[in-house]
């Protein structure tokens, strides 16, 4: 581990490559739109290639750690790559590719330096995913919230500004609660090392077990506001229907941040062998996932306009996808992050082509009134039905199988009655609300036909939204090999010795530093 | 000492949940701000308060943590700038819409975009 391979060198590269573009994209070409979208989408390619070798070199279920500036595990930061975060750098980069060439279409043009925070961006999201310590998953945290709340104001205008307000305060009060977490469990265990604290939790005096835990709920608590948890939700619609399109479409993976990290935290540290602190978020989990996934549907019901739709919508997915997650074992994790892999995809072809027929709509815009029927409606009519039925969750599209999946998973919990009765009838609301918002926007039109033709309309971002059309079929089509992929990434997520093993290895902890 | 530095984060705190109470933009940022200076000298704390000691392990000799001082100093410079960056939102929210609350109007089509 500490003379770390040159393949193992390569952990590092998802966070230095996007790092480097956006130091460049500012330095040389600030006002050079056109050389800024070819370097950008170059580097994200190239961050693509990286994602998918990493995942190549993971899938033979090794955890692989490596050590920041070769400094040994306690000491040093790592960085640590396993299935499951392979897996979620992997969606990062194809989300990223996917929401890069719809914003290329036009939407960078509206602000300055969208390409540069785009890869700060992404250069927080794959340094959370890597990170094998706590600290390191705050700074991280920050630099994806300081290059989303850029993103988030991309394009200007007073109500961007008034939501942009919101969710900087909001999420400024989640990194305080963030670092009082992280000093409370520092002053404990003495160290911030994911590995270290799986190994030091368990025996932690009984004394000192009531502050460890208040550490650990806070933590819990974090995560939460980033998975946007009810009732710390409502940062999310505001925030996500006030944004741009491309941006909200790749914040669809930040609130999957918050899920991953509940994985990773509460399956490694504070899991099954934490001892007297085991499984301690767990019991929260389902209560809070359930009540998610109704207040998000109420949310579909009531909205007025197409962007709260897809807003509402991710508040149900996370609700979808933490029922999953609150099993905590095997079948459970598979699930969700099948489900986890599945929305995020669907949820940001959603914000896309929502954007697509608000900009042919004319003054309507994406309210759920009757107006122009719109050019390109059957094409565009067509992928919304699609993308409709792959968040529903209606076949034949991947959202199917993933609540087959949740519903198959929570067979077997006291509390399945419960959850079966809340997924099926939350199903059945967006079923009516997806019917009602696609019947009044692409039916019950008057007037001419306004928007751009065929010969006038960019294409690429009609492709992007179809690309993740096919990609949700895809996971449909290919569910065998993408659950079983799943399942061993989740057997690896829930085994917090062979992580600890890989991290620390067989070296005891009080061995000095050598530098080298 | 732990009292003073206990009542001091503790007085800071209450003053920031207070302040990031209330329904305008201005007092949200000071509360804001006071909740950073409370969780700094927190964060400090976890590394036990001690005095005249060596940052450095030493021998058998009692030693100041120096890892909470590195956290400290990281929250600081983070909490500094989003201190500054808040601080232009809210300008900015007061400059174009002439009122400094922090909720968002509704969005109805009535509304515009």
């Amino acid at each position: 581990m500490m003379t770390a391979g040159f393949t193992t060198s390569w952990i590092i590269a998802p966070t230095i490559l996007p790092a480097m573009t956006a130091a460049l994209l500012i330095l040389a070409w600030r006002r050079d739109i056109h050389m800024q979208r070819l370097v950008s989408i170059a580097s994200t390619l190239a961050l693509l290639g990286i994602a998918l070798f990493l995942y190549h070199f993971a899938s033979d279920g090794e955890t692989r750690a490596y050590g920041v500036g070769a400094w040994p595990a306690p000491y040093g930061i790592v960085l640590v790559l396993d299935r499951l975060s392979a897996t979620m750098l992997l969606l990062a980069a194809a989300l990223a590719l996917a929401v890069l060439i719809y914003a290329v279409a036009g939407w960078d043009k509206r602000g300055r330096h969208f390409h540069a925070l785009f890869h700060f961006q992404l250069l927080g999201l794959n340094g959370a995913f890597l990170t094998g310590d706590l600290f390191n998953l705050f700074v991280f945290f920050e630099v994806m919230l300081i290059a989303s709340y850029g993103l988030m104001l991309h394009g200007g205008g007073d109500r961007r500004l008034r939501a942009g307000f919101q969710y900087v305060a909001i999420n400024l009060i989640a990194s305080t609660l963030f670092l009082i977490a992280v000093g409370l469990i520092y002053g404990i265990t003495g160290t911030l090392n994911m590995a270290d604290l799986a190994a030091k939790v368990p025996q932690v005096a009984a004394d000192d077990q009531a502050l460890l835990q208040t550490g650990a709920l806070l933590l819990f608590l974090v995560f939460a506001i980033k998975a946007a948890f009810v009732p710390l939700h409502w940062w999310l619609p505001a925030t996500y229907a006030a944004a741009s399109a491309p941006v909200a479409a790749l914040f669809a993976i930040m609130t999957k941040v918050g899920a991953y990290a509940i994985i990773r935290v509460y399956g490694t540290i504070f899991g099954a062998n934490a001892g007297a602190l085991a499984d301690i978020a767990t019991p929260w989990i389902l209560p809070a996932a359930l009540l998610t996934l109704v207040v998000g549907v109420i949310g579909l019901l009531a909205s007025r306009r197409l962007l709260d739709l897809a807003a509402f919508n991710i508040v149900a997915s996370m609700g979808m996808v933490l029922i999953a997650v609150s099993l905590f074992d095997v079948d459970g994790l598979t699930t969700a992050l099948y489900y986890l892999v599945h929305s995020t995809l669907a949820s940001a072809a959603l914000f896309l082509i929502v954007d697509l027929v608000a900009e042919r709509r004319g003054e309507t815009l994406d309210a759920l009134v009757p107006g122009n029927p719109i050019s390109q409606g059957p094409i565009l009519g067509a992928l919304f039905l699609l993308t409709a039925l792959a968040v529903i969750g209606l076949p034949p599209l991947s959202g199917f199988i993933g609540k087959l999946m949740v519903l198959d998973a929570t067979y077997e919990s006291p509390q399945a009655w419960l959850i079966w009765v809340l997924v099926l009838g939350a199903s059945l609301v967006m079923t009516i609300a997806f019917a009602r918002a696609g019947s009044i926007v692409f039916w019950k039109t008057e007037g001419r036909t306004t928007g751009p033709t065929w010969e006038t309309a960019r294409i690429e971002p009609i492709v992007v939204v179809a690309f993740l059309v096919c990609a949700s079929a895809a996971l449909a089509v290919f569910a065998g090999p993408a659950v079983e992929a799943f399942h061993a990434a989740a057997e690896q997520a829930l085994d917090p010795a062979g992580y600890v093993d890989a991290v620390l290895g067989s070296a005891p902890a009080t061995t000095q530093p050598t530098g080298q | 000492m732990e009292l003073l530095v206990a009542s001091a984060i503790g007085l800071m705190t209450a003053v920031g949940i207070y302040l990031i109470l209330q329904r305008r933009t201005f007092p949200i940022v000071i509360g804001l701000t006071l909740l950073s200076y409370a969780v700094n000298v927190f964060l400090f704390s976890a590394g036990r308060l001690v005095i005249n000691r060596p940052p450095i392990i030493t021998g058998a000799d009692a030693y100041a943590d120096p890892l909470p001082q590195a956290l400290v100093l990281t929250a600081i410079v983070i909490s500094f700038g989003m201190t500054a960056l808040i601080v232009v939102l809210a300008l900015r929210g007061f400059l174009e819409t002439a009122t400094d609350t922090a909720d968002i109007p509704p969005n109805d089509l009535e509304a515009g975009k």
